[in-house]
């Protein structure tokens, strides 16, 4: 039996996010090749768009790009109206990757020297 | 028979958006020249970008208010240590830092030259951009429909391509100023004038637009914006360099970074700036063309240099993508901080009397410490964030409202949370700023043709 460790998803992947309008787009890019196939299970459009519930997501693309070990999340509606309507202070949503990368991800064990921090 | 160049053209980027580093340009430039001076036949540029949706619009409100302003606001600043170096060393430089006024922008950079005792330079400016003069009106009106008759415009501007761009240079200016080009067209203007390809060579294109994205935001692909400590350690931060991409006949780049500066390229840091803004990799829409990144590929091929190859191209759109911006009301927002014993309670108590204080206002509430960034405008978040014991918490309220006076009602009980709110708030900062919305819309792109025209010498007196 595959024993896994449940880490934030920091400690396998980093990621950017970037506005257009009323969107969100968050990279998530894996550390490594090996954990690139463990977060494509994990990361899947249905568990982004519930990690984001609150901003209420119209739709959750995800476009895989594996020869960069890279994810694209494409998140509709999620910015309050986008950067001249929002009433945040974070008008562009630039802080969201961080929020994505805090989603918890269950590592096999085996893969557990591939994380990064502790 | 026409020869194409053997060497990579070298592209540098010194700005990223308005109001970026005014001293970036020189390390970049100083690299220039050495990587041209160690390899005869080498040529460079330097590109400055720096407009985003928000910015013309800011533009376009300064040159009504002064019609000799409208273009960046920091253009003497960020040019002025680099423009002799890049005369004397045949650097040429292309920007969109003309913004809503790119010949006033090109009249300030002659003034320029003037002052600093240099030859008058052949500078091109390029428009067909600016949509905002009464007789497009009906263009802007059959695509966006009746929403448009309800606003009061203050700027539209159609993201126009690297035709001009590279048509000018063809023509053998030296500066080339621009308003509302699509951000990598900076790059793909002079890719095309160097090699030139043909106009439907999407492969290439494309190719060359991917490493005007690469260019375009500065400092974010040399480890600007990717620091993250004990995660992403990036070496002299402080004085972080600004990206160089070397692009082949083909159109394929290295990118890297300034000499002798902080900062870092490495895959991780391209990976995050490839990816920046795309939504679907395999069509990101540019007016030069579609470039499909889905395959592209990423190799370490020295310290800070990274390659990107596998950049396919398809033939550009048929329309261009144009931003109206109108005036949208007033932003009232506030700030009071509570620290020590029941800071966070005392503060969620400041949001609720304002809340009785002002209930026909839809309010947003941070609890600055405690939720706020990743919250919603609706407050779902905050609602669902438990009272607790945050002994160091500032809460900001924010309001919009088409009304300034009703606006105006929310900073004054911000004020008032002095004597009147929870006790030991204090450090009040309130703002009342006005608001500019945004519509968009495509439209063909045989409505909006584009030119370039160079800049006349003014008679010297």
């Amino acid at each position: 039996m595959t024993e896994f460790l449940t880490v934030p998803l920091y400690r396998a992947a980093h990621g950017r996010a970037g506005d257009k309008g009323n969107r969100s787009n968050i990279s998530v890019i894996a550390w490594h090749p090996d954990l690139y196939p463990v977060l494509t299970e994990q990361l899947t459009p249905q568990a982004v768009a519930a990690h984001f519930s609150s901003r209420l997501p119209g739709a959750v693309q995800r476009y895989l790009l594996p020869q960069l070990h890279a994810m694209n999340f494409v998140l509709d509606d999620v910015l309050d109206g986008g950067v001249n309507d929002a009433l945040n202070l974070d008008t562009h949503g630039k802080a969201l990757s961080f929020w994505l990368l805090d989603l918890p991800v269950r590592i096999p064990l085996a893969l557990a020297p591939l994380l990064v921090g502790e | 028979m026409t020869t194409v160049p053997n060497f990579p053209l070298l592209i540098g980027c010194a700005a990223g958006f308005s109001g970026d580093r005014v001293d970036a340009a020189g390390p970049v430039v100083d690299s220039l020249i050495a990587r041209c001076a160690a390899q005869p036949g080498q040529r460079a540029f330097l590109m400055f970008e720096t407009l985003a949706e928000r910015t013309l619009a800011l533009a376009q409100l300064r040159r009504r208010a002064d019609p000799d302003a409208g273009y960046e606001p920091l253009l003497d600043d960020m040019l002025r240590p680099v423009l002799a170096r890049c005369l004397q060393n045949d650097i040429r430089i292309v920007s969109n830092f003309g913004a809503a006024h790119p010949q006033a922008a090109a009249r300030h950079i002659q003034r320029m030259a003037r002052e600093l005792g240099l030859p008058a330079p052949r500078i091109a400016v390029v428009g067909g951009d600016d949509l905002s003069h009464a007789s497009y009106r009906s263009l802007l009106r059959e695509h966006l429909g009746a929403t448009m008759d309800g606003i009061r415009m203050v700027s539209a501007n159609a993201y126009i391509g690297a035709e001009a761009i590279a048509a000018a240079l063809d023509a053998g200016v030296q500066i080339v100023v621009a308003g509302r080009v699509a951000d990598p067209s900076l790059a793909v203007g002079p890719a095309l004038s160097h090699f030139g390809w043909r106009a439907d060579d999407w492969d290439r294109i494309a190719r060359a637009t991917m490493a005007g994205h690469l260019l375009e935001c500065g400092a974010q692909v040399c480890g600007g914006y990717f620091a993250d400590p004990g995660f992403k350690d990036v070496p002299g931060l402080h004085a972080v360099g600004y990206p160089i991409a070397e692009i082949d006949r083909d159109g394929h780049c290295v990118i890297g970074k300034a000499d002798h500066t902080g900062g870092l390229v490495s895959l991780a840091t391209v990976k995050e700036q490839l990816l920046y803004e795309v939504h679907d990799p395999a069509a990101y829409l540019t007016p030069d063309v579609v470039a499909d990144i889905s395959q592209a590929q990423l190799k370490e091929v020295g310290p800070n240099r990274i390659a990107l190859t596998g950049v396919r191209g398809h033939a550009r759109p048929d329309t261009l993508k144009v931003n109206v911006c109108h005036e949208g009301g007033w932003l009232a927002e506030g700030e009071i901080s509570y620290a020590g014993p029941r800071a966070e309670a005392r503060a969620r108590l400041a949001a609720e009397v304002l809340r009785q204080r002002l209930p026909d206002l839809a309010l947003r509430v941070d609890l600055i410490g405690v939720v706020s960034l990743f919250a919603d405008d609706a407050g779902q978040m905050l609602h669902a964030t438990p009272a607790g014991n945050s002994r160091d918490v500032r809460l900001r309220v924010a309001a919009s409202h088409v009304d300034k006076a009703q606006a105006e009602r929310l900073r004054r009980e911000i004020v008032a949370l002095y004597t009147c709110g929870p006790a030991g708030g204090g450090g009040v900062r309130t703002a009342l700023t006005p608001r500019l919305n945004t519509l968009s819309c495509l439209v063909p792109r045989l409505a909006v043709p584009t030119h370039f025209k160079l800049l006349a010498e003014e008679i010297r007196v």
